[in-house]
């Protein structure tokens, strides 16, 4: 039985159509799972619905066995997980520090340590940590962001494209900091459109269609995958 | 509704019965522009009084006798000050178009300015202080064209709608909350403007006695065919005799009040059953429809090609055009202009809570809820007085605030107006008469 | 006469006629502009019944201020309307809490469009502006005691051997005072505290905040608690210097909303700056310069006229003047607020 898994899971936005149809994602503490698809096959939305963003109308979210279907997105971070959007993902008029203490708003402990930990991770961020964050590279303004998620001391890590808009340098360089983090113990879901890379250091794939699981398998097996290669991953 | 007013006309009397249901028209054709705005288009109009005002002005202007002496005082310097206008704005263009955008054009638009307004100016205040100085008791304004008043209704739109053109080329296309504040500062700014230039509208000394389109009741009352008209109806008591001439005296004096009631309220249904026709016409037409788009979805709108800020600046002048029709009807109703009478809380924001309570979008809505709201607003009065005068009596005589209850009494309307507002924003936003699903097609 | 003397003498006439006016009125409207700038950044509307909360909290301040009087306690050489600050501040604060409650936070659930809580916010202007009425009357009210010059005309005339003399009324002091103290606070609230800096995030990005946990009806709370002092502060001020009507602060709300604009929407710095152009604007447009230009000129030129750009009654005018100009050229204020 994994760490986080949604099962089964059937809904969309509002009262409209489903997006996500019989969809099960898993993921384990310690490991990488990464869910890709072509445009449209509603990768974010599987990842809104384990996070309550979404009126799931069939299947269940279960975090560490316990059933979490009915909790608010607030009450699920404050189980453990954490978010990090696609957009806006930082306060753009706050400081880089502001910006992690807020990720830490609601911890009551002191939350010195975690912020050097975010700083080991992310040094850049620790020259940077006065300046506003609207004023950083894009790459940077990840790395904020990704930082302000740990902030929480989360259990599960989740990423709606972290490497959008990013220069393959920069992607890598994240990558990196990401297989770092997972060996924290920390159970990473990430949802990404550059496929191959990101099942390159998956430990788990799921490929998505039209809101359905296609394939799930570990990463390195998909990508050895004759089928999915020539689907999703251009030859 | 009519019950109401019957109610008030047997209670009260049939001149106040009548005097409301008048203004409850004019509300109606305020409160039908409005609706335009807000229910078609979505525009939080905030300068609703603006469009009232400038039709009130316009009353005015057409119908009063032109004051010659004022004419020839003032007439050419303002003549010269219009020119200077004129030419300031028409170099401001030139400097515009002609230097490219930077610190030069910067310079040169606020030199052009500059020097054209002082120039103006000059004029301005000579033509102004000699206009003003003509019989400051009678006149001392330039008067109006000497037309009948009627004509100022027609007038009063197409200056309510050049006014409103321009406020919606400064603020539309501005978020809607900017978009109530601009409009709200221009209201404010056009009663500063009536109350204070003289020359133009005899600011708070008011311009009285303007003509009617309707009989006068002194001429009424000698004329034969009413004379006749009130003795076949008066005439005879019950038992069949003749009765007295003071009775009969009484009645014609009251019969003369209600009857020249009726000829406004017939010109007014009349206006309220024209625009309502043409309104309703409008909103079922596909410029309608498109309006209704455009509010339910700005964005999408736009990306399907919809000028939406041309197609709002639209709606706002014709909607101010109505309601700019109703000031003068206003106008022409109590006979006078009293630019201290315009305050927005009556002018602009008591249209609102009509138009929200009848059902935004819904005309025949805007109607009902402007003689709903009308009512209350008018009868709020009396009945908090009569309800005050209930609680005093539970009062020692001597009780301080006896005194005041009586004082504040009649502020229970604004704390009811308000209640409403909220009350069916929260419980009923679609109004007593909600808006008609667009038909399918 | 010398010309120093002269340069002297002008330099008074503009501190005593637009310097201080100026300075006393644009806090008041920089403390209002604060809490309808706050409101929108966090409620993201413009709050019409802002004028009469402002109202609101002066008729509280007004009530406790004769309670105290009846009483005999008075705040010496200060206005009795200080010690009934903390009252005033109290009870409008819970009532805005109240009004949230009652009427907002409905909206709030439903995310409706902005423009429903503006109507919404019409209908408490009219609630509020009946109920001051009511409970006080329409009558003006001066409820000023305690000393009222700290420098007199006269008393500067002896002093300076100008011929122009400075008065420097207390209020004006005590509002400048006021108001730097209560922004000083609200910065300092903003910046170092967990609220504050939550309520700055909230403003920011709503999304990323409730998924940072910050629980946004504490922060409307806080919000409404905040503006509504802040209201009552400019209400009381602005009563002390001039006096109190209940349709006044209705007035008020358009060089407010001009303020909270013009500094740029959502940023409190941008509208107590907004508050101050506002102010000097209007205060320099309507002040007739003749006796200015007359100290200034060579020789013993005078102006004609009276050398002013437009009449006091023309106020409203220019908060709106430089309200377009700002929506024109810069439609996000000085400091860039929210992009509307």
């Amino acid at each position: 039985m994994s760490y986080l898994i949604g099962e089964q899971l059937s809904g969309g936005y509002g009262g409209g159509a489903d997006i996500i149809r019989d969809c099960t994602i898993s993921v384990d503490k310690g490991q990488i799972a990464v869910v890709v698809g072509p445009n449209g096959a509603g990768k974010s939305t599987a990842m809104k619905a384990l996070l309550g963003m979404i009126n799931l109308r069939e299947g269940r979210v279960l975090l560490d066995g316990q059933d979490i279907s009915s909790m608010s997105p607030q009450q699920r971070v404050a189980e453990g997980m954490a978010f990090v959007p696609q957009n806006q993902n930082v306060f753009v008029t706050m400081t880089v520090e502001e910006n992690l203490e807020m990720g830490a708003f609601l911890r009551r402990d002191d939350i010195t340590e975690t912020m050097e930990q975010v700083f080991d991770l992310f040094p850049v961020l620790k020259t940077k940590r006065s300046q506003i964050a609207g004023e950083l590279s894009g790459g940077q303004r990840q790395q904020v962001a990704v930082g302000r998620a740990l902030m929480t001391k989360p259990t599960v890590l989740m990423l709606d494209e972290p490497t959008a808009g990013v220069s393959p340098i920069v992607m890598d360089e994240l990558f990196d900091r990401i297989i770092e983090i997972k060996r924290i113990g920390i159970a990473i879901l990430m949802v990404e459109q550059n496929a191959r890379q990101a099942l390159n250091i998956a430990d788990r794939g799921f490929v998505l269609v039209t809101g359905e699981n296609r394939f799930t398998d570990t990463g390195e097996a998909l990508l050895a995958n004759e089928e999915v290669r020539k689907s999703f991953l251009g030859g | 509704m009519a019950l109401l007013l019957m109610i008030v006309g047997f209670g009260q009397s049939w001149n106040v019965a009548l005097a409301i249901f008048n203004l409850c028209l004019i509300s109606a054709v305020m409160s039908m522009g409005l609706n335009m705005q807000w229910g078609y288009a979505g525009l939080f109009n905030a300068g609703v009084m603006a469009s009232t005002a400038i039709g009130g002005l316009t009353a005015i202007l057409v119908s009063y006798e032109p004051v010659a002496k004022a004419w020839s005082a003032g007439g050419s310097s303002l003549t010269v000050a219009l020119v200077f206008l004129l030419l300031t704005i028409i170099a401001g263009v030139l400097v515009w178009k002609k230097i490219p955008k930077g610190g030069k054009r910067s310079w040169s638009m606020t030199a052009v300015v500059l020097i054209g307004y002082l120039f103006m100016r000059f004029f301005f205040d000579q033509a102004t202080s000699a206009i003003e100085a003509v019989e400051p008791a009678k006149t001392g304004f330039l008067g109006g064209l000497g037309l009948p008043i009627i004509f100022s209704w027609l007038a009063g739109g197409l200056a309510a709608a050049g006014l409103a053109w321009l406020i919606g080329r400064i603020s539309l296309g501005l978020r809607s909350d900017y978009f109530a504040i601009a409009t709200l500062g221009i209201s404010e700014i056009m009663i500063s403007i009536l109350k204070n230039e003289d020359w133009l509208s005899r600011g708070v000394k008011n311009v009285t006695g303007l003509k009617r389109p309707v009989p006068y009741e002194v001429d009424l009352q000698q004329s034969e065919w009413f004379i006749k008209l009130v003795s076949w109806f008066y005439g005879t008591a019950e038992d069949g005799s003749a009765v007295s001439a003071d009775v009969l005296r009484e009645a014609m004096q009251l019969s003369a009040g209600v009857f020249v009631k009726l000829c406004y309220s017939a010109l007014f249904l009349a206006v309220v059953l024209i625009i309502l026709g043409l309104a309703t016409r409008a909103l079922n037409s596909p410029w309608g429809r498109m309006m209704r788009a455009i509010r339910d979805n700005e964005t999408a709108a736009s990306a399907m090609g919809k000028d939406v800020t041309s197609r709002h600046r639209q709606v706002f002048v014709i909607g101010s055009a109505v309601i700019g029709i109703s000031g003068a009807m206003l106008t022409t109703l109590h006979g006078q202009f009293t630019p201290g009478s315009y305050i927005p809380l009556r002018f602009t924001f008591l249209i609102w809570v009509m138009v929200i309570i009848g059902g935004s979008g819904n005309n025949l809505g805007s109607i009902i809820g402007a003689f709903i709201t009308w009512f209350v607003w008018i009868e709020a009065e009396p009945t908090s007085l009569w309800l005050v005068g209930h609680i005093n009596e539970l009062l020692a005589e001597t009780n301080p605030l006896r005194h005041h209850l009586m004082e504040v009494a009649p502020h229970m309307r604004m704390i009811l107006m308000g209640l409403i507002l909220v009350m069916v924003l929260r419980f009923s936003p679609k109004g007593i008469l909600p808006e008609e699903a667009p038909e399918h097609y | 006469m010398e010309y120093s003397t002269d340069l002297l003498n002008a330099l008074v006439l503009v501190s005593n006629y637009v310097l201080i006016p100026a300075l006393s009125y644009g806090s008041q409207l920089a403390l209002g502009a604060v809490g309808v700038t706050l409101v929108f950044g966090i409620l993201r509307f413009a709050n019409f019944a802002h004028g009469e909360m402002m109202s609101f909290g002066c008729m509280v301040a007004i009530f406790t201020t004769w309670w105290f009087q009846s009483m005999g306690i008075s705040s010496g050489i200060f206005p009795t309307a200080i010690l009934a600050l903390p009252f005033a501040i109290l009870i409008t604060g819970l009532l805005a809490v109240a009004i949230d409650r009652s009427v907002f936070s409905f909206y709030r659930k439903r995310r409706s469009r902005p423009v429903t809580f503006v109507v919404a916010s019409v209908g408490v202007m009219f609630m509020l502006n009946g109920l001051v009425r009511i409970l006080i009357g329409t009558d003006e009210i001066i409820f000023r005691d305690g000393q009222k010059f700290l420098i007199k005309a006269g008393a500067f005339k002896k002093m300076t051997g100008l011929s122009e003399g400075l008065a420097l009324k207390q209020t004006q002091v005590l509002t400048f005072v006021l108001a730097v103290i209560s922004v000083l606070v609200l910065f300092w609230f903003l910046r170092r505290t967990r609220t504050g800096k939550a309520m700055r995030a909230f403003s920011d990005n709503e999304d990323l905040s409730l998924l940072s946990g910050i629980n946004p009806e504490r922060v409307v709370l806080v919000t409404w608690i905040i503006a509504a002092s802040l209201a009552t502060l400019a209400g009381v001020l602005y009563g002390l210097d001039k006096s109190f009507k209940p349709m006044v602060f209705f007035h008020m709300l358009l060089p407010i909303f001009a303020a909270a604009i013009v500094g740029g929407i959502g940023q409190p710095l941008g509208a107590i700056l907004g508050g101050y152009v506002v102010a000097f604007s209007e205060i320099t447009a309507t002040y007739a310069f003749k006796k200015f230009i007359k100290y200034l000129a060579p020789g013993d030129f005078v102006p004609d006229g009276l050398v002013q750009f437009l009449t006091t009654e023309y106020k409203f005018a220019v908060s709106f003047l430089i309200l377009v100009l700002v929506l024109l050229v810069r439609p996000t204020g000085i400091l860039r607020g929210k992009v509307l």
